[in-house]
């Protein structure tokens, strides 16, 4: 709550009231309505502020502290044992398992959807009809819950269920594979499975996107004489960067956060052998199911660190992009 | 929302690229809308077939057509109490996270104030807290405060989560409402919060309902907190319920079938009700 305190000792001070023309009223009235515009202010604020603290803030500074002990989740942490936790799980090989699951889910998901939204994006972006049907179902797999899709898939992929029997249908039975159940295959298939699911929303964003891509710069390349391609290549893809830009940083923290999908499609032996586990799927099987919730918690602080940085170096990264883009060699 | 039909194209576009266009932009179009949509017409066509039917030819139709996987699954199993419970926890979470967004960021948006951006980063600072990351003291801390196994276990996280997001979409909404009108309705003698409520909501109805929207599908579809914090079974929201039938109906492939589908059908059928507001919100979302 410190930052509304620090609004209630900032409440007296004049300057805080809008520049503006002034009604010439007596000072008593003003302060009045100031004091009226303070009390709204953290009237209005006040239970944002503390739900979000309650249930964000103070849940990662427990965590942070529990992180610090040996503790089975009974009674008040006592045994405290520095950052051993820490230690330990970067010495655990299904945790480096895990984080190299991640990178792969992360850095598959950008360099897979990216480019095939993008393309797409750009080859449907003109009216046709039927293109809100078209629309609607190709956002159908991303609003579908990821356990439903997980269920969903772990039923086709079977041994010998359905996509066995197409494979061996397309006189392509020497491809099928035990897909969920391969410690080396597993991974992949997973992220077949996220494609499927994700890459809808990829291509949704970029077409909201090049809706506000005005129609005159387009026309006046063409005018100039520019390709299709120069046209996207120039004029198109450099304005939906900011587009872009959105979704890498959406889908790499949601990336970093897979849970649901990997939990409902592969077996907990798969997962506990390291070869489709991610960080929170980890942090879930050993904090809350074997309970040792101090080692759980460190290993949600370090997934949380992880987060953090990639978010911050995204947006240095970018930041520094949109200043290069703007002034040239002035970077921070 | 530029949904409006084009008006005639230019001629500079060049009706050449259009005449070639249109053929591989179905073909594409139907190519990937194909790919999204087989699997999920797969999985509710298989609740029609036996489960025997599905072993000896797992790509085929229904032959012959049953609707009994689908009556015992709306009869014999929790279905009905999963939904209401779903529908309980996304319902008060949308409402809870549309007035609490709509509140504060009424007062970043047309508030002066010291402190006001950095009270506005402090909540943008939320984007960058992973829900998962948090689940684990979050459940230790609704243990201690005895909320386990109550609705509000589910909606409280989900509403404190939802709303940087919804407070970054809102804020520039509100920002947009000219300076005239709250000028105009200060001389009508409307306080703020007259113009707030009398002015600034309606305006900003179709930011609420995006935000609402999304508030709503993050929550119908949440599995790992109800996980953790719903050990009760009747309090069961339907993704946990996909996943118990699921495992504990392992050789039953038609009745998981029927059951997976059944758990879609809300979802789909609220999406396609709200799927221009989703768009239309995403596209005043990314407007760089």
């Amino acid at each position: 709550m410190t930052s509304a305190n620090q609004i209630r000792t900032s409440a007296g001070d004049a300057s805080a009231s809008p520049a503006g023309p002034h009604r010439a009223g007596r000072p008593s009235a003003r302060q009045a309505d100031t004091r009226r515009k303070w009390y709204e202010i953290i009237g209005l604020t006040a239970p944002a502020i503390a739900v979000y603290v309650m249930f964000v803030l103070v849940p990662m500074g427990f965590a942070v502290y529990y992180s610090l002990y040996r503790w089975r989740g009974v009674g008040p942490p006592t045994e405290f044992v520095g950052l051993r936790n820490y230690t330990l799980a970067f010495q655990d090989p299904i945790f480096l398992d895990a984080l190299r699951n991640n990178a792969i889910i992360v850095f598959g998901s950008l360099l897979i959807q990216g480019p095939i939204a993008l393309a797409i994006a750009l080859l449907l972006n003109r009216r046709f009809r039927g293109r809100s049907v078209f629309r609607l179902l190709v956002f159908v797999p991303y609003v579908l819950a990821e356990v439903t899709v997980g269920i969903m898939w772990k039923l086709l992929l079977t041994g010998g269920g359905t996509v066995d029997a197409m494979l061996e249908s397309l006189g392509l039975g020497s491809l099928v594979q035990p897909w969920l159940a391969d410690l080396d295959l597993v991974i992949w298939t997973l992220l077949a499975i996220l494609t499927w699911k994700y890459v809808g929303f990829a291509i949704i964003l970029l077409l909201a996107g090049l809706s506000n891509v005005p129609d005159e710069l387009t026309e006046a390349a063409a005018i100039d004489g520019a390709s299709w391609w120069q046209i996207q290549r120039h004029v198109t893809i450099p304005l939906l960067g900011p587009t872009i830009r959105i979704w890498m940083f959406l889908s790499m923290i949601g990336s970093l956060q897979i849970f649901d999908m990997i939990w409902v499609t592969s077996v907990p032996a798969v997962r506990s052998l390291g070869a489709s586990a991610t960080m929170a799927t980890y942090m879930v099987d050993n904090g809350f199911f074997a309970r040792l919730w101090g080692y759980g918690n460190a290993v949600a602080v370090i997934l949380f660190a992880i987060s953090f940085v990639a978010a911050l170096l995204f947006q240095r990264f970018l930041l520094r992009r949109d200043i290069e883009g703007a002034i040239t060699g002035k970077v921070k | 929302m530029t949904m409006a039909v084009n008006s005639v194209p230019s001629p500079s576009a060049g009706r050449r690229q259009v005449s070639w266009g249109t053929p591989l932009t179905y073909a594409i179009a139907l190519a990937i809308a194909a790919v999204s949509i087989a699997p999920v017409v797969y999985v509710v066509i298989g609740g029609f077939r036996t489960t025997p039917q599905i072993v000896a030819n797992p790509a085929g139709l229904p032959d012959p057509f049953v609707w009994d996987n689908y009556a015992r699954v709306l009869t014999q199993s929790n279905f009905w109490q999963q939904a209401f419970n779903s529908a309980v926890i996304a319902l008060g979470t949308t409402l809870a996270v549309v007035v609490l967004g709509l509140a504060a960021a009424f007062v970043l948006a047309r508030y002066s104030f010291r402190g006001r951006e950095g009270l506005y980063t402090f909540f943008t600072l939320g984007l960058l807290f992973p829900a998962g990351a948090a689940i684990l003291p979050l459940y230790l801390m609704l243990r201690d405060l005895n909320l386990t196994n109550s609705y509000y276990a589910v909606i409280l996280p989900q509403v404190a989560f939802s709303l940087p997001l919804t407070i970054v979409i809102l804020r520039p909404f509100l920002a947009a409402i000219p300076k005239e009108l709250e000028d105009a309705a200060a001389i009508d003698g409307a306080s703020r919060l007259g113009f707030l409520w009398r002015i600034a909501m309606p305006l900003s109805r179709p930011a609420l309902v995006t935000v609402g929207v999304l508030a709503f599908v993050a929550s119908w579809n949440a599995f790992l907190l109800p996980l953790l914090v719903l050990s009760d079974v009747s309090l069961h929201t339907l993704p946990l319920g996909v996943q118990n039938f699921s495992s504990q109906y392992t050789t039953d492939t038609a009745g998981v079938l029927a059951f997976t589908s059944l758990a879609m059908l809300p979802a789909l059928l609220f999406f396609t009700l709200a799927e221009k507001q989703i768009v239309g919100g995403l596209q005043g979302a990314v407007k760089g």
